[in-house]
């Protein structure tokens, strides 16, 4: 409502903070955004590769499953399609193991037939194993107990790994056993093809967690999940998949199915940052992503609060030069008021020295003009020219000291001495108004930081208010001024015809008047009260109709407070 | 003839101003051209002025407008009510000049600015006397006609 002249800055917004919520605003639903796909798109890529890796899993634990069956069946077709005489015979097993090798590429490496005491009593194969006795191996005990039998893989008698197909035969009441080895790197060649990624390799373990193939790289079978899952039983048919970190600090994902009639375990296992190598990339686009629009919300951010603060700045500066202006102009209007005053004040003392003239020139024209009386009334008069003159040029410069543009510089002030400044710069208009300007000035008041004709023009506004403010009668004008705490208290007070309590809100508002139009501007109050804001320091009034108005102005009082110690702190006379 | 009659007796006038030197030295100057002149520094001593001499000894008063206390729009509207045949020469600066019109409106002769010039001031005095003299020379005359109608002549 009021001129209340913001200081450059003060009422600037913090860019930081622009620049802060620009960044949140565009920021946050970018990252939630992007937060929430990543995840749904990590979630479906993880279920993605975990079905893909079941589906591997499950489709080469029965491909591995056909293999061992397809070769027990084949031997249990051996066994049932011969008679015993010609399985004993030795040529004739190796016919039948040429066919097989021919027909599934070397996967059988023997062949051999075992009489119920353990004695093989026929061979067909590389190896030198006629009548080896295998009476103590773990799989003819197991064979005899069942009709058939695929034994886990195993060094033996031979001294490489392989594993041995067997069927029982019954001849005249005893159980027979015709035996093939399957070679381990056919069967071993199954299971290390299965390679997915870097990382991702397959093997079999057996229930006591021994290697039915070679591990293409280390697997740590003594900690991680697998002690775990060699124990609990896996049904055939199922996929086991587990995500967890294996025994050598890795997050691995494992994938068992168990295999032969749950006595082996297909164990497929690969490095989780493999298998999610994608991913990883997606996630490093769009942390990239994210980091680049951040930069450039960033920078667009910090350029428009820029530019937003110095337009601001500018505005300021431009509000500031206005109301400066304003103050000016005000200034000029007063002056203007003050001018009719100080002419007629001028003009008395030029009428006298203009009679004194015209009087000495009476004289001259007397037949003796140099009489002794004469004299005396030349010199009267010339002295009276004098003083006239002087008192004119005494006039002119109050006016002047007055006149001169603002100089809003602060200096340190002593209230007194201006209010003794203005009260003489308006004397003529108040004697001639016939109100009486009563001094109440406290001694040693501590100096005020100013602009003199700041001050000045705040005093004179206020005085020439409470002199329009007097009827044709007049009336009085107090001025006091005293110190309270650290500030200078100045009162102007009037008996004159008051302020409407309607109005009295109102007074301090630019361009409010009550005077009629034309002889007001409206700006005085609002000035001294722009001015008095200005120096840190307030204005109020109090008004009662028809009894009077008091304005009442604080400042702070500067921290000089040795009256006069500073040379130029006020202009004396 | 009446004219001869008016020219006779000296005119006397009373100045009228808040500033000393200023009535004083014009005073003096007009005394010299065989004019009778009386001062009074504000409207409040002229009006009692003129209640002690009365309208006989006083024929033109000479007043500033602008003077503290009692201003000389005031002073003349006094002056009119209780010595109408007194006339009233306005003196102003130029400010004022606005309050002399007023001033005419409210019977003044005329009116001068400040400074003014001895001469014309001179001939302003001398036709309102000349004005005033005439107008008392009338009262007269309907005066002594009516004694006359009196005495049935």
């Amino acid at each position: 409502m009021v001129d209340k002249r913001p200081k450059p800055g003060e009422q600037l917004p913090k860019s930081k903070g622009v620049i802060a919520t620009i960044l949140a605003i565009s920021l946050i639903p970018l990252l939630l955004t992007g937060g929430v796909i990543l995840y749904e798109f990590e979630e479906a890529y993880h279920q993605k590769i975990f079905e893909h890796l079941t589906v591997l899993v499950k489709k080469h634990s029965r491909t591995i499953d056909e293999f061992l069956t397809d070769r027990l069946g084949d031997i249990r077709v051996l066994a049932r399609t011969n008679s015993p005489t010609s399985l004993r015979d030795q040529s004739f097993l190796q016919d039948q193991l040429a066919i097989l090798r021919e027909e599934y590429e070397g996967a059988f490496v023997d062949l051999g037939l075992i009489d119920p005491h353990g004695v093989q009593v026929a061979y067909s194969g590389p190896f030198n194993l006629a009548h080896a006795n295998y009476a103590g191996a773990r799989w003819f005990s197991e064979v005899q107990k069942r009709e058939y039998f695929i034994s886990d893989v195993f060094t033996g008698l031979r001294g490489a790994p392989h594993f041995i197909v067997a069927v029982k035969i019954w001849i005249e009441g005893q159980g027979w056993i015709l035996r093939a080895t399957v070679d381990f790197k056919a069967f071993n060649g199954l299971v290390s093809n299965i390679r997915i990624g870097e990382t991702g390799f397959a093997f079999i373990l057996n229930r006591e967690g021994e290697f039915q193939t070679n591990p293409d790289f280390n697997v740590a079978l003594n900690e991680g999940p697998y002690k775990e899952l060699l124990e609990s039983r896996l049904e055939k048919g199922k996929v086991l998949i587990r995500e967890e970190p294996d025994g050598l600090g890795r997050e691995i994902i494992f994938v068992l199915a168990s295999l032969n009639n749950e006595r082996w375990i297909l164990c497929f296992q690969q490095e989780m940052a493999d298998a999610f190598a994608p991913l990883t990339k997606a996630r490093i686009v769009a942390i990239i992503l994210f980091i680049t629009s951040a930069a450039l919300v960033g920078l667009v951010a910090l350029f428009l609060s820029r530019r937003m603060t110095y337009r601001i700045t500018e505005v300021l500066e431009e509000k500031d030069k206005m109301s400066d202006q304003v103050v000016e102009a005000g200034r000029l209007a007063s002056i203007g008021e003050l001018a009719a005053g100080i002419a007629h004040e001028i003009n008395n003392p030029v009428a006298i020295m203009v009679e004194e003239a015209g009087w000495i020139q009476d004289l001259l024209e007397e037949d003796d003009p140099a009489s002794g009386d004469n004299l005396a009334e030349i010199e009267r008069a010339t002295t009276q020219i004098r003083t006239q003159g002087h008192r004119c040029k005494e006039i002119t410069q109050k006016l002047l000291s007055f006149a001169r543009k603002t100089d809003p510089t602060i200096k340190v002030i002593q209230i007194n001495e201006l209010i003794e400044e203005v009260v003489s710069l308006i004397d003529q208009k108040t004697r001639y108004a016939n109100v009486k300007v009563e001094t109440d000035l406290g001694p040693e008041l501590p100096s005020v930081m100013a602009s003199a004709t700041e001050l000045q023009q705040v005093l004179l506004n206020l005085l020439n208010n409470s002199v329009d403010a007097m009827d044709q009668s007049g009336g009085v004008i107090k001025i006091t001024s005293s110190a309270r705490d650290d500030r200078v208290v100045l009162e102007i007070a009037d008996n004159g015809i008051g302020i409407a309590e309607a109005n009295l809100s109102r007074i301090f508002d630019p361009f409010y008047t009550t005077k009629p139009v034309g002889q007001g501007t409206g700006l005085g109050l609002s000035i001294c009260y722009g001015i008095v804001n200005k120096l840190g320091g307030q204005i109020s009034v109090k008004s009662a109709k028809r009894q009077g108005t008091a304005f009442t102005i604080t400042l702070p009082a500067s921290e000089a407070r040795n009256n006069g110690e500073d040379a130029d702190a006020a202009p004396r006379e | 003839m009446p004219y001869q009659n008016i020219s006779l007796i000296p005119p006397s006038i009373l100045l009228v101003d808040d500033e000393a030197s200023f009535v004083e030295t014009l005073a003096k100057r007009i005394a010299r051209r065989e004019i009778k002149v009386d001062t009074a520094l504000s409207g409040e001593e002229a009006l009692e002025k003129l209640e002690e001499g009365g309208a006989s000894t006083t024929d033109v008063v000479i007043l500033d407008v602008k003077m503290p206390g009692m201003d000389g729009l005031q002073t003349l509207e006094a002056i009119k009510r209780r010595h109408p045949n007194v006339e009233v020469i306005m003196l102003t600066g130029h400010a004022t000049v606005d309050n002399a019109i007023e001033g005419m409106k409210g019977g003044a002769y005329d009116y001068l600015m400040k400074p003014c010039d001895m001469d014309l001031l001179l001939l302003k005095i001398d036709s309102a006397v000349r004005k005033k003299r005439e107008h008392e020379e009338k009262i007269l005359e309907a005066k002594a006609q009516m004694i006359a109608l009196k005495r049935g002549y």
